[in-house]
């Protein structure tokens, strides 16, 4: 089956150029990442609506909250480490408490940042966005979910994270229709439940191709946005699934996996939860299907995960 | 108003902040005491502002970087009428409106502010709203001195400079006092002038606490064109209030009860 395979960064700086068609109030702003985060494409076609603050993120931050304190939709981008890392007070503070209406669309997030390594690789970002009150938090899984994700964060008001990797991405086929906070079963099946965000959605895929072959049942459901979190995923839970595994480039310690083990341990679920993800540790420098083998983040360790909680 | 009525309306704001922080037990004297005449200034004569209509879109924007002085604030926003006085008698108390730093629920604040070192940045974005959107209104952002010994100071500082904001003006409350300490010793920063002028910025250097040169000030930076512009406000710290004056602890120290009775008397002998 061969997926179409697409940045999600070009899908986002051209569903900006169509929402900055259709909407006069759409501002962006950039920390000297434009060419990468491709707002650039936004850039060239309404000059006027785009501001460059130079490597300057927590000015950024601070200044996308007074422009959007005036009425505007702001899309403010560089890479996740420094959104949400160099800036996360402003985020906080600024954005956040103030409730204001400011998309925060991050690309570069995880080891599939590749050579520049560790320094560069956000691991930890889906924690840090996750925790702060009235962020939602969004991780699309790959270009047309990424157009998707985009089209909703500029239709609800208030400070939305928008979590987007560097490579190309597999297209995931046979998606349905995109419904924020809704989490979507991709593949059906009762032994084992795969949750996957991200990249890892596509390799969660293939292990449902897998270990069908081998006579086992994996479900697979797409969280894509992980704040707010629907919980209802856990009350259509089949009787007969035994276990969960959670996929995401992503530390093991506050992204999805977490979020989905504080609803299960919540429910009194008893279910076991194993985590596919990065293992408290910080990445390297290499290339990114190197790095996903090196850390894990493979279809082969969520297939050997799935077994091994159905032990 | 004139100067008089100002340096009276002054003062009056003084002895709110004095009866607010008393029964509030806790919050910041020393730079609201030091900043009442520039935020005066603001509310009562400079700015164009509609307390009965807090979101008109083309009023000047006030944004109070140095956030935990609101206590000053508070009290010029309740004298214009954007909440009942009556708020102010529940400071940082639970459930109350007027929180120990100021947020958006507060009719009169769009942006909430705290944190130190990120209101010049957020008064940049309010001055490119205004760009886009072609409305003249001007953006005032007051700063203590201590706060812009934080980094983002410096990266908004450049930006103003950069998108060439004159409708920008920030007030620097030069006070000379932080929680720990004098300004100079804690962390310099000095050369003050020379520093903002090098950023690109119209600098005015004024005695904060005289009325007639503030309200110099603001006109000149409004008539300023190509630049933002920087008010350096020299003041005292705790000023009419002498024993709260240039003492470091009223920094972050609530008056006792005994303390607001002679300071209510000294703000109001000294009308």
């Amino acid at each position: 089956m061969a997926n179409e395979m697409m940045y999600q960064r070009d899908v986002y700086g051209k569903t900006l150029v169509e929402l900055g068609k259709e909407d006069n109030d759409i501002v962006v702003l950039d920390a000297d990442l434009s060419g990468s985060t491709r707002t650039s494409f936004f850039a060239e076609e309404f000059p006027e609506r785009f501001f460059n603050f130079g490597v300057a993120e927590q000015s950024m931050m601070a200044s996308a909250a007074g422009i959007a304190s005036c009425g505007k939709t702001v899309f403010a981008s560089t890479f996740a480490m420094f959104a949400t890392g160099r800036a996360w007070d402003q985020v906080r503070n600024s954005i956040c408490y103030s409730r204001l209406n400011v998309k925060i669309v991050a690309t570069h997030a995880g080891v599939t940042v590749g050579p520049d390594g560790a320094t560069h690789q956000a691991l930890e970002d889906i924690a840090l966005m996750r925790v702060i009150p009235n962020m939602t938090v969004i991780v699309p899984c790959d270009g047309p979910q990424t157009r998707d994700a985009v089209i909703a964060a500029a239709k609800i008001k208030g400070p939305v994270y928008i979590r987007l990797g560097r490579s190309k991405v597999p297209t995931i086929e046979g998606k349905g229709h995109f419904l924020l906070g809704r989490p979507e079963v991709l593949r059906q099946g009762k032994d084992v439940l795969i949750i996957a965000c991200g990249l890892m959605t596509h390799f969660a895929c293939e292990a449902h191709q897998v270990l069908l072959s081998e006579g086992i049942g994996a479900a697979v459901v797409n969280i894509h946005t992980i704040k707010p979190l629907d919980n209802s995923f856990i009350e259509k839970l089949d009787k007969e699934t035994k276990g969960i595994v959670v996929c995401e480039e992503h530390s093991v310690i506050g992204g999805l996996g977490c979020a989905v083990e504080e609803i299960t341990a919540g429910y009194g679920l008893g279910i076991p939860v194993m985590r596919v993800g990065v293992k408290n540790c910080f990445g390297q420098s290499g290339e990114p299907n190197d790095l996903l083998k090196e850390y894990n983040l493979q279809a082969a360790d969520i297939i050997k995960m799935a077994k091994q909680v159905l032990k | 108003m004139d100067v008089k009525q100002l340096q009276d309306k002054a003062n009056l704001m003084r002895r709110y902040v004095i009866q607010m922080l008393e029964k509030a037990g806790s919050g910041h004297p020393g730079g609201s005491l030091s900043s009442a005449d520039i935020v005066t200034c603001l509310f009562f004569k400079v700015m164009r502002h509609r307390p009965d209509e807090p979101e008109w879109p083309d009023r000047d924007r006030f944004h109070l970087s140095k956030g935990h002085c609101c206590p000053i604030v508070y009290a010029a926003l309740a004298e214009c009428g954007y909440f009942p006085k009556d708020e102010l008698n529940h400071l940082r108390k639970l459930g109350a409106l007027l929180q120990g730093h100021p947020d958006v629920h507060i009719p009169g604040i769009s942006v909430a502010s705290g944190s130190l070192g990120q209101g010049l940045s957020v008064a940049l974005g309010m001055a490119l709203a205004a760009r886009l959107d072609k409305r003249d209104y001007r953006v005032y952002c007051v700063m203590g001195d201590g706060e812009i010994q934080e980094g983002n100071i410096w990266e908004a500082a450049m930006g103003c400079a950069h998108y060439k904001l004159d409708n920008v003006c920030a007030v620097l409350d030069y006070n000379g006092f932080q929680i720990d300490g004098r300004v100079e010793e804690v962390m310099g920063i000095e050369p003050i002038v020379d520093k903002w002028k090098a950023f690109g910025w119209n600098v005015i250097f004024i005695d904060g606490h005289d009325i007639a040169q503030i309200l110099k000030a603001f006109k000149d930076a409004a008539g300023f064109k190509g630049k933002p512009t920087i008010i350096i406000a020299k003041t005292i710290k705790g000023k009419n209030v002498s024993f709260m004056e240039n003492v470091v602890d009223f920094h972050g120290r609530a008056p006792t009860k005994e303390e607001a009775e002679i300071a209510l008397k000294e703000l109001a002998d000294g009308k």
